[in-house]
């Protein structure tokens, strides 16, 4: 986050500047180029930021594009969970991430600010194991019930394979409906 | 010398088989013809998962056009349908469906694994992609390529063909014969081949 912080001499984006003016020592970092504009937040404020994001006249932030986890293995916080805004009304476009410590994976959910959140949070749930609380169904959504861990994770081994039929696949496992054929 | 009017079939004092009866049939062997009847008549079911689904789309459309071969319709129930075609990335999620789909057609069929993500997996050697449908289902023939070109598909096809006239005793003809090889496959027999199951490189 060091690299995100060190941008001293460049004036700060104005979007960035009242994000920082409105909830201080909550944004623990900003870094903005070309419009391209991110902001660290604390995690315990995420949900006021979004709302804030949202309805703020000149913010806008109707839409969340994307939500999803960026797993930096060996650094410490070792998540981040990334959310994609974007403001139809404005088009214009902002990142915010939530950095998490390895043994306390979660975050509030943002379900209740953008709908469109429960799919994209279940994705990242389901792939990098992030735990958003206040989630409606915090389920997999891409792989099965059956799976275990989380293969998008660093740690997740390369090779492992966990199939449901087949070789390698747990003793009567589904089949597929054999005898009902 | 064309046989034409009832007379013809018939002997002078009226029986059966008159001398121009060896111009209209021809003999043959039971199998054979069954074999011949069956390589031309191929009712297919589309298992189209991924991007290979478009070139599958072209190998039968009307510009190569497998009606030519027999590859007709395809037929969107497998009860109807003895040539499964796997058509693209297979995951381990999909897997079960695969092989249900495969277990509710009706003897003869055959599968053609079309492309490299059911050949092997393809490009995606990961968590989520079976590394080759032959651990699910029995594969008849195999076409390379990412997608297969349609000349390769029909020459599957044609190599396919030529199989199904060589089948014999190692698959039934008819499921009164009480045996099933293919309904015997065990899933997990990765890359094993029935007996005169022949890849598409070796033939
Ligand atoms: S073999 Fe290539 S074209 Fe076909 S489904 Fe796989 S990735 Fe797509």
């Amino acid at each position: 986050m060091v690299e995100e912080s060190a941008q001293p001499s460049a004036p700060e984006d104005p979007l960035l500047q009242r994000l920082r003016d409105k909830f201080g020592e909550a944004v623990v970092s900003t870094h903005s180029y070309r419009g391209d504009r991110t902001a660290i937040i604390d995690r315990g404020s995420l949900v006021a930021t979004c709302e804030w994001l949202r309805d703020d006249p000149q913010n806008q932030f109707d839409m969340l594009m994307d939500v999803t986890a960026v797993d930096y293995l060996g650094r410490r916080p070792r998540f981040e969970v990334v959310y994609h805004l974007y403001s139809i009304e404005k088009n214009h476009r902002a990142r915010i991430k939530v950095a998490l410590e390895e043994d306390d994976v979660k975050v509030a959910s943002v379900v209740s600010v953008w709908s469109g959140a429960n799919w994209l949070e279940r994705e990242a749930w389901d792939l990098y194991g992030i735990q958003f609380d206040g989630h409606p169904e915090l389920k997999r959504i891409y792989l099965y019930e059956e799976f275990e861990g989380h293969p998008l994770r660093k740690d997740y081994p390369k090779e492992k394979r966990q199939p449901l039929i087949g070789p390698g696949a747990p003793e009567g496992a589904a089949d597929g409906g054999e005898s009902s054929s | 010398m064309a046989t034409e009017t009832r007379e013809q079939f018939l002997h002078q004092d009226g029986r059966p088989g008159g001398s121009d009866l060896r111009d209209s049939f021809f003999t043959s062997r039971y199998e054979d013809a069954l074999a011949w009847a069956r390589k031309f008549a191929f009712f297919q079911y589309p298992f189209v998962t991924a991007c290979c689904g478009m070139e599958y789309m072209s190998v039968t459309g009307p510009r190569f056009d497998t009606d030519r071969f027999g590859m007709t319709l395809p037929r969107f129930t497998p009860r109807q349908a003895d040539l499964l075609l796997v058509v693209g990335t297979i995951t381990h999620r999909q897997a079960p469906i695969l092989r249900r789909v495969w277990e509710q057609m009706s003897d003869p069929k055959w599968v053609m694994s079309f492309g490299n993500c059911t050949n092997t997996g393809g490009p995606y050697n990961n968590y989520a992609v079976v590394q080759g449908i032959d651990s699910i289902v029995p594969v008849d023939i195999y076409i390379p390529g990412c997608p297969p070109r349609p000349e390769a598909v029909i020459d599957g096809l044609l190599k396919l063909q030529e199989r199904i006239r060589r089948e014999r005793s190692d698959r039934p003809v008819e499921n009164i014969h009480g045996k099933q090889p293919a309904l015997d496959f065990q899933a997990g027999e990765a890359g094993r081949l029935a007996p005169g199951q022949v890849k598409i490189h070796d033939v």
